[in-house]
């Protein structure tokens, strides 16, 4: 009887198990998901993948080290290391430093522009418009200033450059009471 | 009836009122020229509507709200609109943001729009509504959240309370106010009344400012008497001085016991809250057709020569007032520091160059001789700052997330329901300054939120990009195959062709080409 018994919930069992692993299959691997939300999304290639989830990918697959992105800088690498269960580690100088300041964003210099498109192209977060020919300008609310469209691709010198993002009362940031000592 | 409930903590502050709630409202001259921010209120900035050249008058439209939660900008007096620029405003930053500046002609006439209402009891209440709307009225408590966006409740409302506490030290604006025209105070109020319909109506006073009370009582008891028999919901209570009673939470429950609830509004427990200066301003834009174009502004300080509540029109300069109210003779304003608001949670100004705005209540000027740096030692764990906290947070556990920026503890901690009331930094013997912890903490968070919004946005563009490259290279592939396949038909239909040609011929020629047949 108890053999009889146990041998049915073993089928039992089996079958729901295996209807659950149809029915709620995962797709894909679901860390590349968690290190590409822990990256800036800046897509600028410096860690020597073209865009942040290729670099996701890498890390997942343990290709690439944590310490390639500098738009994300120390505080990303903490953040990858903790999840990853990884030790922090410096940023990589190899694939550029940690700018500090305030946001840059592409100005076009729409006099000089001689509407040759490479930059349109290159675009990873389609921030640029124009047509061959035709002035090109930045749409600079979804600018993420990767820096792919400067010179050398862009052939016009001084064409495009970077421009700090002006500070406004809704972006303004209090100091930090330990940086300045200050009492209020 | 007169039951009061109390607040968790607050602190006991001594009031420095006497400074400057002596002497009677003065009306200033005009300055040259006067700034006007087109955002003085919570929400979307108003829209300019004058270029430069533009002649304007008194209470003239000048910038028109621009949402649902915005607010108009009129001139304050007549003049020429000389300037649309970035200047300088009453904010922490020092940031210059867009103004317009008008030069005043010194006639002060009023816009031939502006008359008085013939029958303002008479108006329906969308209509009333519009109007304390389109007059530009603003809470003048400090919040400068747009009033008309107040006065639609969603659900019925129990209890208006009108807010004359004025918690702050040093700021005597209101109570001069309520001194001077309580009868206007009232009638607002059943404006008020008659908009959002509640069982009863409070005008809530610290019971430092016996004067006001007695102005306000024997000013409904005239209007009783008058035959307005609607007054007789109107209820003045005073309320012990504890700081911050004003705060509206704080007040909503010393008058009713009711908690609003985290991150809620006061109408979700059935009560609306307006400060005594927004009631007068709403009775201005209903009875006399006039605009929220002045507010009384208490300029105090230990030197001020003559402190006192001046009627000042919005978009004066600071250092106008400064130099009538007697604050800064020895010149340049570099002797004194000045906080807009009071000495807990106001700010201090980055120069007197500032234009007086909807929300400044008060210019607190302190001789910077005065001002003694402190520094903060470390943080002994004692828990007065949770003692004295009036929305029930920790503060010494903000103050360590804060620190460390951990957004995820501090969210935990509710740093968003922070009212930045200043009671902890008062309480700590460290003196540590909490307060700037938790707004640094704030813009910090807000900054945070932001940029993983950006990243968001950024990865989807990404994607899409992606997604668009791929169809495009499939639609090239599938282009190029089929030219191909084309091409290969044609050939194949050619060599058919020529196959049959050749058959035909093959007998005559004797000749098969290999090259033709595949």
């Amino acid at each position: 009887m108890s053999v009889l018994l146990l041998t049915a919930l073993a089928l039992a069992f089996g079958v729901f198990l295996g209807f659950v692993a149809i029915k709620f299959r995962v797709e894909g691997d679901p860390i590349v998901e968690k290190i590409d939300t822990l990256l800036p999304q800046t897509q600028c290639g410096q860690c020597g993948y073209p865009g942040c989830r290729p670099y996701a990918e890498a890390i997942a697959s343990e290709e690439a080290e944590i310490n390639q992105c500098p738009p994300g800088g120390e505080a990303g690498v903490q953040a990858l290391a903790e999840l990853l269960g990884k030790e922090p580690m410096p940023l990589n100088p190899d694939n550029g430093v940690a700018e500090e300041g305030p946001a840059m964003l592409a100005l076009i210099d729409e006099e000089t522009c001689i509407g040759c498109t490479k930059c349109v192209q290159i675009c990873p977060v389609d921030a640029i418009s124009g047509a061959p020919g035709f002035m090109h300008t930045v749409l600079d609310v979804y600018c993420t200033g990767c820096e792919l469209c400067l010179p050398p691709l862009c052939p016009v010198d001084d064409c495009i450059i970077m421009v700090p993002v002006e500070a406004n009362i809704r972006t303004w940031k209090w100091s930090n009471p330990e940086a300045v000592g200050a009492v209020l | 009836m007169n039951k009061l409930w109390r607040f968790n903590g607050g602190v006991k502050l001594s009031g420095f009122k006497s400074l400057s709630n002596a002497a009677g409202v003065k009306r200033p001259p005009l300055p040259k020229r006067l700034y006007l921010p087109l955002q003085q209120h919570i929400g979307a900035p108003a829209e300019a509507l004058v270029e430069v050249g533009d002649k304007v008058y008194k209470g003239q439209l000048i910038a028109a709200s621009s949402s649902f939660i915005s607010a108009p900008v009129h001139a304050s007096s007549s003049g020429t609109v000389v300037e649309l620029k970035k200047h300088i405003i009453a904010h922490p930053s020092g940031i210059a943001e867009d103004c317009i500046v008008i030069e005043t002609d010194g006639k002060d006439e009023w816009h031939s729009s502006i008359s008085a209402l013939s029958n303002p009891d008479a108006l329906d209440l969308d209509e009333l509504r519009s109007r304390i709307s389109e007059a530009g009225v603003v809470g003048l408590g400090g919040a400068v959240f747009p009033s008309g966006a107040k006065l639609k409740p969603t659900r019925s409302i129990d209890t208006l309370v009108i807010n004359g506490a004025e918690c702050e030290p040093y700021i005597t604006c209101d109570d001069r106010l309520m001194r001077t025209r309580p009868r206007e105070i009232i009638r607002g109020l059943l404006l008020l009344r008659r908009l959002v319909n509640p069982t009863e109506c409070i005008i809530a006073v610290e019971d430092n400012k016996p004067e006001a009370v007695q102005h306000l009582r024997r000013a409904i008891d005239e209007l009783k008497s008058e035959g307005i028999g609607s007054v007789s919901t109107v209820r003045v209570v005073a309320v012990p001085t504890l700081f911050p009673a004003g705060g509206e939470k704080q007040l909503i429950k010393v008058l009713t016991g009711k908690a609003v609830p985290q991150r809620g509004l006061p109408y979700e427990v059935g009560v609306v809250c307006l400060n005594v200066g927004t009631t007068a301003a709403v009775y201005d834009a209903i009875y006399e057709g006039k605009p929220l174009i002045s507010r009384l502004v208490t300029i105090t300080g230990p030197n001020v020569k003559h402190a006192a509540n001046y009627e000042v029109p919005i978009g004066t300069p600071v250092q106008h007032m400064l130099d009538i109210a007697g604050a800064d003779d020895t010149g340049g304003g570099e002797q004194n520091r000045l906080i807009m608001g009071g000495p807990m949670m106001g700010h201090v100004l980055p120069n007197a160059q500032v234009p007086v705005v909807k929300a400044t209540n008060c210019i607190l000027v302190e001789p910077k001789a005065d001002v003694v740096p402190t520094t903060a030692m470390p943080c002994i764990r004692c828990g007065s700052c949770a003692d004295v906290c009036p929305m029930h947070l920790l503060p010494q556990q903000l103050y360590w997330h804060a620190r460390g920026k951990a957004f995820d503890k501090l969210d935990h901690h509710n740093l968003a329901d922070c009212i930045e009331c200043g009671c902890c930094a008062v309480a700590c013997p460290s003196k540590i300054p909490l307060v700037h912890y938790f707004r640094f903490a704030k813009t910090e968070k807000k900054e945070f939120d932001a940029k993983a919004i950006f990243a968001d946005q950024s990865r989807v563009r990404m994607q899409i990009r992606e997604a668009r490259i791929a169809q495009r290279e499939r639609e090239l592939e599938e282009r190029k195959a089929k030219r191909k396949a084309d091409r290969l038909k044609k050939k194949k239909a050619k060599a058919a062709a020529a196959a049959a040609s050749a058959n035909a011929s093959v007998d005559d020629q004797d000749q098969a080409s290999n090259g033709v047949s595949v």
